[in-house]
């Protein structure tokens, strides 16, 4: 192993991802490692991060080891500013007061669309995914960040089904559609961040990760990607960024 | 698809709203709902679940639930394989992040034996508090150009009258009964809730009855000596349950977390052959022992003794 290989790919993604949250923004995060990511910046860079989860907190700090099996148990209210019902959270996003949503996810296309409901035909999909919980609202009404593995049946033309709305066909059709706000700002995966052409709404390379060369992207990558020539090139984690992320995940339940 | 106003009105005035005690068993509560009722169930995911009510009807035999909930976890595995209900609406539906997809969910939805009908999670709670305002839709912003709005013919948009914009119409639900699990409330039904309020009062609002279980029952007094703390007022509820660990092995916030043994052990028995797996758990936990105690007994008093010290380490500094 080189020394950037020294961390998995889930260690990798919390690390890239939590850099891009910064110190008193809101962030709505999902469960895995968004949640872990936004804990992550607010220990490092962020102390005035405020995060929000859609079981109806407000606010928290989560505590290391006790990372929760979802976002709607106990463990994700430590201390919190205040707990709400989960529909006058969710309706935040729709009032404007969420900069950033930050979520996981199972499929991703061309133009930031995410699956997390059907693989195949939705009538009768081979397989029946989990859902949309709050990944729909939240990517309807605010930027959104998503953090996932880069394989390239996870980056695809066209998802089988858009559960999570990005730029849908691309170019104005997000806003066309009765979206007006909102948009995925970045994708995070173990390779690069990925981010979208301001007028075709395609993805593109912004960064590529140590060691890690255009062929490997354009190889995991189901669809034409553009990659500058001169693209840049991210920091590798650090070792306090690894060991501050290992402190709150040391039985690796988001991170293995 | 959305109840006739005045119905709904006088199904609310048909019932006797009075002060009045409603304590009772969880088989005499189980007969209360019967087979077609669209049923609430409260809580979220692993939390607050009304473990011990589903458990009174998976051993009454009841069938065809229409189930909602903004969240499923386990609970729903047990309802579709029980055969309670073979149609659940919500958002999410799996055990949790942590134990992968449920293999249960996937054996019933894949082969066509049950549906899980997928909403967004702010839409569900908005049908809620559409139907706990009397209203027949409520507008948002969600929803719009995706897939999970266009496989639900329900979902109409409309232009703003004042704006001109574009808007999703959610259409109100009223469900039959509510199912809700709480920390405390008093014999008629007066509900205080500790930490995570989810969907509950809109939930209780908007249903035609409530059935409470309830960790504990206190007087009607403490309650008065609080009712800023009141969250579900009694004249919604039709039934008052009093069962410790009645989330088990789910969590009640401030007294117990996850059981994780169980979970953990449930997750690997349906890991292989999902069918056989959920059966075996079912037979095990639901219809063998002979009482809820009994149940808890089998949880093991190592689990409840350890889920409790972690439930109440919330409230340490």
């Amino acid at each position: 192993m080189t020394e950037a290989g020294d961390y998995t790919a889930s260690e990798l993604l919390s690390v890239m991802s939590g850099r891009l949250l910064e110190d008193g923004q809101c962030v709505f995060a999902g469960v895995g490692v968004p949640l872990l990511a936004a804990t992550l910046a607010q220990r490092l860079h962020g102390p005035g991060l405020t995060i929000l989860f859609e079981g109806g907190v407000l606010g928290p700090f989560v505590v290391p080891g006790e990372l929760p099996p979802s976002t709607n148990e106990q463990r994700c209210t430590r201390r919190a500013n205040m707990l709400l019902t989960i529909t006058d959270v969710l309706l935040l996003l729709q009032r404007g007061y969420v900069d950033v949503g930050f979520m996981g996810g199972a499929q991703i296309d061309r133009h930031g669309n995410l699956n997390s409901s059907f693989i195949g035909d939705p009538a009768d999909p081979a397989i029946r995914l989990p859902g949309s919980g709050g990944g729909n609202d939240i990517s309807s009404l605010t930027q959104m960040i998503v953090a996932m593995r880069h394989e390239k049946r996870r980056f695809v033309e066209a998802v089988d089904f858009v559960t999570s709305p990005g730029y849908l066909a691309g170019g104005p059709s997000r806003r066309e559609a009765g979206l007006v706000a909102g948009g995925t700002y970045r994708v995070v995966t173990d390779l690069a961040i990925l981010g979208f052409d301001g007028e075709t709404r395609q993805m593109m390379v912004k960064a590529l990760h140590p060691g890690v060369s255009p062929e490997q992207v354009r190889d995991n990558t189901g669809f034409d990607i553009a990659i500058d020539a001169d693209v840049a090139t991210t920091e590798p984690p650090s070792a306090r960024e690894l060991a501050v992320l290992r402190e709150l995940d040391p039985d690796r339940l988001y991170t293995a | 698809m959305v109840r006739s106003y005045l119905e709904l009105r006088q199904d609310t005035a048909d019932r006797d709203r009075s002060l009045r005690e409603k304590v009772m068993s969880l088989d005499e509560a189980a007969a209360l709902v019967s087979d077609g009722d669209h049923v609430a169930l409260g809580g979220c995911t692993m939390s607050r679940t009304p473990l011990a009510m589903i458990w009174a009807l998976i051993r009454a035999r009841r069938k065809n639930l229409m189930v909602s909930r903004s969240i499923t976890s386990t609970e729903g595995d047990l309802l579709f394989a029980s055969g309670v209900s073979r149609h659940i609406l919500t958002s999410w539906f799996s055990q949790g992040i942590v134990w992968g997809i449920s293999k249960v969910m996937r054996h019933y939805t894949e082969s066509g034996q049950a549906r899980f009908e997928e909403w967004s999670h702010m839409s569900i709670g908005l049908r809620y508090r559409a139907g706990a305002m009397g209203l027949p839709f409520l507008p948002t912003r969600s929803m719009m150009g995706s897939d999970v709005a266009g496989l639900l013919p329900d979902i109409k948009e409309m232009e703003c009258p004042y704006t001109g914009e574009r808007l999703t119409l959610l259409p109100a639900l009223n469900p039959d009964i509510a199912l809700i699990h709480v920390q405390r409330c008093d014999a008629y039904g007066n509900a205080q809730l500790d930490g995570l309020p989810f969907m509950d009062a809109d939930i209780a609002m908007a249903a035609n009855r409530v059935i409470l279980t309830t960790e504990r029952i206190v007087s009607n007094d403490q309650i008065r000596r609080s009712p800023d703390q009141t969250k579900i007022p009694f004249f919604t509820v039709e039934a008052v349950v009093e069962v410790p660990f009645g989330s088990a092995p789910h969590e009640c916030y401030g007294l117990y977390e996850p059981f994780f043994d169980n979970l953990d052990a449930y997750a690997a028995m349906t890991r292989q052959d999902a069918a056989r797996g959920v059966t075996e758990y079912l037979e095990r936990y639901f219809y063998e022992p002979a009482s809820w105690a009994d149940y808890l007994g089998l949880l093991g008093i190592d689990s409840i003794l350890d889920a409790s010290r972690r439930g109440r380490s919330i409230y340490n500094d």
